[in-house]
């Protein structure tokens, strides 16, 4: 670290676009050695684009994107997952490692990975010769963030952390963000992306909020105060959990499955540490109640997927029919009927489009999201399977969704909810802890708050 | 909905190309007889192409390798059955129709129960259909009743019978993919099998059924096939493994799945036909038109592969 006035990274009028779209829309910024810079705007606001730029993914369309101290260890870890699923979690940090090569390679990869996991998550239990396909998605975001922090025959510079929590539970962000100040305390920079702004306000030493494209505040961490924040992304969120007034009278038990309880019009919560066998148990139960060679019974729930690229989104299709999928019927494809009921949800639920024939990978991934919600919330399903379905959703939408969930509920349906995150679950009406693959405890109404749900994530003395 | 080159283009200037380029030859006399011959021949390879473009469709690992043992054993036994007698037509075309739905039940309970990868199973199956082929046929070369014969060589408003009914096939295939829930089903499971089956679609089903059509589509050929060329040949559907495939690439298919086109499939199945009577006409060696052939194939899947997004 010898130069530490010059920054690592400084765009100038950086603009970005996609035909007519305007991704980035001239953005002037930099980024010094030792800082930890918090991105924080809406789905859409460009966070992603930004990142491409910096990380050479491709070039701006006008301005430019300088490293005065070259290139070199500039790391980005995305939030789409970009791991080899096939190849194991040595093998995938010595892809990404020019250095090794030549016979021999492995052990020093995997000594490798296994410091740089034993430095960011300490007690992380991933095996170094384990496939990753074999991984939790949290492992695979641990192991991710692990390779983008490993020396890889230099030192990383800055380290791009693009929703970098949204799969791990608090233990884990926790390590995360301990590490990300013990980098920059020593040198190094962050760029930490998140809807989550505790987070961003707890490790950040600056924040830059991005709004359609553009720069609309940059300054220094103690100048901002939460509201003022949501108020620079510019939306107008109410703020905390405290809407339970909304909740409705429970029905009859409509559901039970996988030592799982759910009565018509309610929305269950499951919980714990991530990993534990919760998305398997949602999936399990999914797939139980549909079937691989009947449309009919199928229609008994509906599944909206966290893990978008492998669970959710059709890549080759439109908008409109990655919609459409699950509510199309029988016989021929009403195509008036498709296109108003998607055009309906577009409004609905805010996805940011100006033409539903637009291919779904032109969506940013929280609009991804939306799509999901959209296909399956469209559907009269009266059970809606839901595995961590906030991945990359701002907080606007969020609060949306938890209104239209809400809503949907007080109608008669039942919601079954996955979720890493604590005041998501506190939203629920019951939540079911899961540790180690097993329900550990069943909380309902005043009893779920995140002290409760956090002592049955964790193992207990057994009592007498 | 803005789209500026459709993938099956290339296919049909190819055809064009490659018909334009023997009539110069020949200054262009027998430009009738030309596209008569291409419209009879490609309409074969249009059906099996047609099949295979649903498999293939179904993503990664599916394809059918058992159409060649299929058609010949749809053809032969059909024509066993017939006997040459008149009035059998129908009867030997619901044996054929008949051999295709066991055939492809069969290769599905492969796939499915024993979980072998689809080129194994159709492959090995593959070996069965031709020996039970073999086994009923013994050598014997059985004429098709002449009433059918008659049907299989005839043409309707100057267009052979054969290229009516591939159209008819065509119109039936272009619906349900484009327009039918079965369609969208089949295009979810090929891009992403896990997506569409955490969508709600029935994906062992829509499996099941595009192997069966395969199969279908094959025994018709076959039946088709044989009547025209006056009997069955246990070689006869040998060529039509490779073509097959190949009409559905040169057609602008996706072999990564998720993506068909039917219009591309005929284009590429006119071809195949008219790229190999050019080089015939120019007098080109076996070896030289084995080369071109290739050669121009490579081109056109390559002018044709890029991926287009579909509304």
């Amino acid at each position: 670290m010898t130069e530490t006035d010059k920054p690592v990274v400084a765009l100038r009028d950086a603009a970005k676009h996609f035909g007519p779209v305007k991704a980035l829309d001239g953005v002037s910024l930099s980024v010094a050695p030792g800082e930890c810079l918090g991105l924080v705007g809406h789905n859409g606001a460009g966070k992603s684009t930004l990142v491409n730029l910096i990380n050479g993914t491709f070039g701006p369309s006008s301005g430019t994107v300088d490293f005065p101290g070259g290139a070199g260890d500039v790391r980005a870890v995305f939030q789409e997952l970009s791991l080899c699923p096939n190849l194991t979690v040595a093998e995938n940090l010595a892809m990404a490692h020019p250095a090794l090569k030549g016979v021999g390679w492995r052990r020093p990869a995997g000594a490798e990975i296994r410091a740089a996991l034993d430095r960011v998550f300490p007690d992380h239990g991933i095996d170094a010769d384990a496939e990753v396909d074999t991984l939790t998605i949290a492992e695979r975001q641990m192991v991710e963030i692990a390779i983008g922090f490993a020396p890889r025959g230099g030192a990383a510079r800055l380290v791009i952390l693009d929703e970098p929590t949204s799969s791990l539970d608090e233990g884990i962000a926790r390590q995360l963000l301990s590490h990300v100040k013990a980098f920059c305390a020593a040198g190094g920079a962050v760029i930490f992306i998140s809807h989550m702004l505790g987070e961003v306000f707890d490790v950040s030493s600056r924040i830059v909020v991005l709004k359609d494209g553009t720069v609309v505040a940059d300054r220094p961490v103690g100048d901002f105060t939460r509201a003022g924040l949501v108020d620079a992304m510019g939306h107008v969120a109410t703020e905390g959990a405290a809407q339970q007034a909304a909740r409705s009278a429970p029905g009859e038990v409509i559901l039970r499955a996988e030592g799982l309880e759910a009565r018509r019009g309610e929305v269950v919560g499951l919980s714990g540490l991530a990993g534990h066998g919760q998305a398997a148990a949602l999936a399990r139960l999914y797939l139980g109640l549909s079937s691989d060679w009947r449309r009919g019974r199928g229609a008994g729930a509906v599944f909206v997927a966290g893990d978008r690229p492998r669970d959710g989104v059709l890549p080759l299709w439109s908008i409109l029919r990655n919609v459409s999928i699950s509510v199309l019927g029988r016989g021929l494809v009403d195509r008036a009927a498709e296109r108003r009921l998607a055009e309906d949800w577009r409004k609905r639920i805010g996805i940011r489009t100006d033409d539903l024939t637009n291919p779904i990978l032109s969506l940013s991934g929280g609009n991804q999201q939306k799509v999901l919600f959209a296909r399956a919330l469209a559907s009269d399903a009266p059970i809606v399977v839901m595995d961590d379905p906030m991945r990359g959703v701002d907080v606007g939408t969020k609060q949306d969704v938890y209104a239209m969930i809400r809503a949907e509920a007080a109608k008669g349906r039942t919601f079954l909810w996955y979720s890493t995150e604590t005041e998501e679950v506190c939203q629920c009406d019951r939540v079911f802890v899961f540790r180690n693959g097993e329900i550990s405890a069943e909380l309902t109404g005043e009893q779920i708050t995140e002290e409760r749900i956090l002592e049955a994530s964790f193992e207990m003395q057994e009592a007498s | 909905m803005t789209m500026s080159v459709k993938p099956w283009v290339w296919a049909w200037l190819a055809a064009a190309q490659a018909f334009a380029a023997t009539l110069v030859l020949t200054s262009g006399r027998g430009a009738g007889e030309l596209a008569y011959a291409a419209l009879s021949f490609g309409a074969f390879a249009a059906i099996v192409g047609m099949g295979q473009m649903l498999v293939i469709t179904l993503g990664p690992g599916n394809v059918d390798l058992s159409i060649p043992a299929t058609m010949t054993l749809a053809g032969t036994l059909a024509l066993k059955v017939m006997g040459s007698d008149p009035g059998t037509a129908w009867l030997g075309l619901i044996v054929a129709l008949g051999v295709g739905l066991a055939v492809g039940c069969a290769n599905f309970a492969l796939i499915w129960l024993l979980r072998l990868p689809p080129i194994i199973a159709t492959l090995a199956a593959s070996l069965v259909y031709q020996s039970v082929a073999i086994w009923s046929n013994r050598g014997l070369r059985i004429k098709p009743p002449e009433g059918l014969a008659d049907f299989a060589t005839g043409r309707l408003l100057g267009v052979p019978n054969v290229a009516w009914v591939t159209l008819v096939l065509a119109i039936v295939v272009w619906v349900l993919l484009e327009r039918a829930v079965w369609g969208r089903w089949l295009l979810a499971a090929g891009q992403n099998l896990r997506a569409a089956r955490l969508a709600g679609v029935p994906v062992q089903a829509v499996r099941a059924a595009t192997y069966v059509a395969v199969a279908v589509f094959a025994s018709l050929a076959g039946y088709l096939l044989s009547s025209f060329s006056g009997g069955a040949a246990l070689n006869m559907g040998a060529e039509y493994l490779l073509m097959s495939i190949a009409v559905v690439v040169i057609g602008g298919s996706s072999i990564a799945g998720g993506n068909s086109n039917v219009p591309g499939v005929i284009g590429a199945s006119l071809f195949m036909f008219l790229v190999v009577s050019m080089l015939n006409s120019y007098g080109a060696g076996a070896g030289v038109k084995s080369v071109l052939t290739g050669a121009i194939i490579i081109a056109i899947v390559i002018a044709a592969s890029t991926r287009r997004p579909r509304a």
